[in-house]
């Protein structure tokens, strides 16, 4: 769900660079400038991962890094705030089961 | 280990906004962002700024970051700037440790700048937690800065300025607003913002809050009913809004870690979003050479944040020795600016709560 008109701003998507991650094993596209987040979200996942303890769906809630509601597991990486790390071609991401381990 | 004068913690309104006052004397100043770039919330203000032209007003607030990076220009031999510096502590002898571009760094300043802002406050309600539930500030951040919509079917919980701007925006970004809810009886925000999305058809309910979030796995929809004076539910005035989803917009809290970390002296002012610091006329602390401005000094807004900085710039490089001839000038100029912003209805709530944490003398 990209906007595509905007009174103020431009986002030229259609000259921006496409960006191939693979999320959960399958293939996924964002645009250059995007988080992990953004691009996530720009196709339509919003569930990120579950509460470790009860379950429950999780998403973003702030966006800028302060609340840690979208942990997941980047490159092997556990734990990572995806809503300020900035989408690189080829990551993969991974939902993140329990609170991540360290490898 | 790196050392400098002036450490400013945020590259956001007030953290520039210093960086640029304090350099102008002649201070050596580091900014320490832990973004990748500098601008801090303003990067993603669509809207046109109030207040008067020392204060960028009628300039969207994109635009004067730009105009407080090119600022920064001139005085670029004096400005080191670190951005995906995450500052992570405050050592007993004054170094500073932070983690910049995923490695560890140590800096040693004589004075501190905290401009480390606010975040989004929560609030409780059954399903709260359910993906599709987001900070106002944070479908701001994903509409303006990335261009993503948050979906297609929006409620707005609270109608101070940033629920009625972020409104207003998300129908800007083609996404309709079903309502604004406030539970206090009248609206907290500007009546020239509410007046703008109520032309525009979206209702704004005061009296009103969220009864529960509806969904499994992400929201989809939402209840809402009506409060009375005593701010009691009504049994009875439910109603289901076909949503997907929910916007929290009320108010923000400043962002204190490092504050309690380095031992500030806190106070809980609910005027003010929450636990701030004790700070004198110049917005040092209990804590020697340790400065604050901005949100994290008291939520307010970008306008007063960054005269803020400039206040607090020139303090802490006065309080180096820097600019002595300019420094009552600039400083009587800050104070006046700031007292002007907080006249009106809003800025009284403001001033309340600032006299219960502004001590007249400076720490010794």
């Amino acid at each position: 769900m990209r906007i595509e008109e905007h009174p103020i701003l431009s986002f030229e998507n259609e000259k921006r660079k496409k960006i191939k991650f693979i999320f959960d094993g399958k293939e996924y596209e964002g645009l250059e400038g995007d988080t992990i987040a953004s691009a996530l979200h720009a196709a339509g996942v919003k569930v990120l991962g579950h509460h470790y303890a009860n379950n429950r769906p999780r998403g973003f809630y702030c966006a800028i890094g302060n609340c840690s509601s979208c942990l997941m597991t980047v490159d092997g990486e556990p734990n990572v705030r995806i809503c300020v790390e900035e989408l690189k071609e080829g990551m993969v991401v991974e939902t993140q089961k329990g609170k991540g381990e360290l490898k | 280990m790196i050392t400098t004068e002036i450490a400013i913690i945020g590259g956001g309104p007030a953290g520039l906004s210093a960086a640029i006052s304090a350099a102008s004397l002649g201070a050596k100043v580091a900014i320490l962002e832990r973004d990748g770039r500098l601008g801090g919330q303003l990067i993603k203000q669509t809207h046109k700024f109030f207040g008067s032209e020392k204060q960028y007003a009628s300039t969207r607030g994109f635009d004067i970051a730009k105009i407080l990076e090119e600022e920064m220009e001139k005085y670029k031999d004096k400005i080191d700037i670190y951005t995906n510096a995450t500052v992570l502590g405050l050592y007993e002898d004054g170094v500073l440790t932070i983690e910049h571009n995923k490695k560890y760094m140590k800096m040693k300043p004589e004075k501190i700048i905290v401009a480390t802002g606010a975040s989004e406050k929560f609030l409780s309600f059954p399903n709260n937690d359910l993906p599709g539930i987001y900070g106002a500030g944070a479908v701001q951040t994903l509409m303006n800065e990335y261009g993503v919509k948050p979906g297609n079917n929006v409620l707005m919980v609270g109608a101070g300025n940033i629920g009625l701007i972020v409104s207003y925006q998300l129908m800007q970004a083609g996404v309709r607003v079903k309502a604004i809810i406030d539970a206090a009886p009248q609206i907290g925000g500007y009546l020239v913002h509410a007046s703008k999305v109520r032309r525009a058809g979206v209702p704004i309910l005061v009296s009103h809050t969220i009864k529960r979030a509806h969904g499994k796995e992400s929201v989809e929809g939402a209840t809402i009913w009506q409060l009375d004076e005593r701010w009691q539910p009504i049994e009875g005035t439910e109603k289901y809004l076909d949503v997907d989803v929910i916007c929290i917009s009320v108010g923000l809290s400043p962002l204190t870690e490092f504050l309690w970390q380095a031992g500030c002296e806190m106070k809980y002012i609910p005027e003010l979003g929450g636990h701030v610091a004790i700070r004198d006329e110049n917005l040092e602390t209990s804590v020697n050479g340790i400065f604050i401005a901005g949100d994290v000094a008291g939520v307010e807004e970008a306008s007063s944040a960054m005269v803020e900085g400039r206040l607090a710039g020139i303090c802490a490089a006065n309080s180096l020795g820097y600019g002595d001839d300019r420094f009552e000038e600039l400083r009587r100029d800050y104070t006046e600016q700031l007292k002007s912003l907080r006249s009106g209805p809003v800025g009284a709530k403001i001033v309340s709560g600032l006299s219960k944490v502004t001590v007249k003398k400076q720490f010794a």
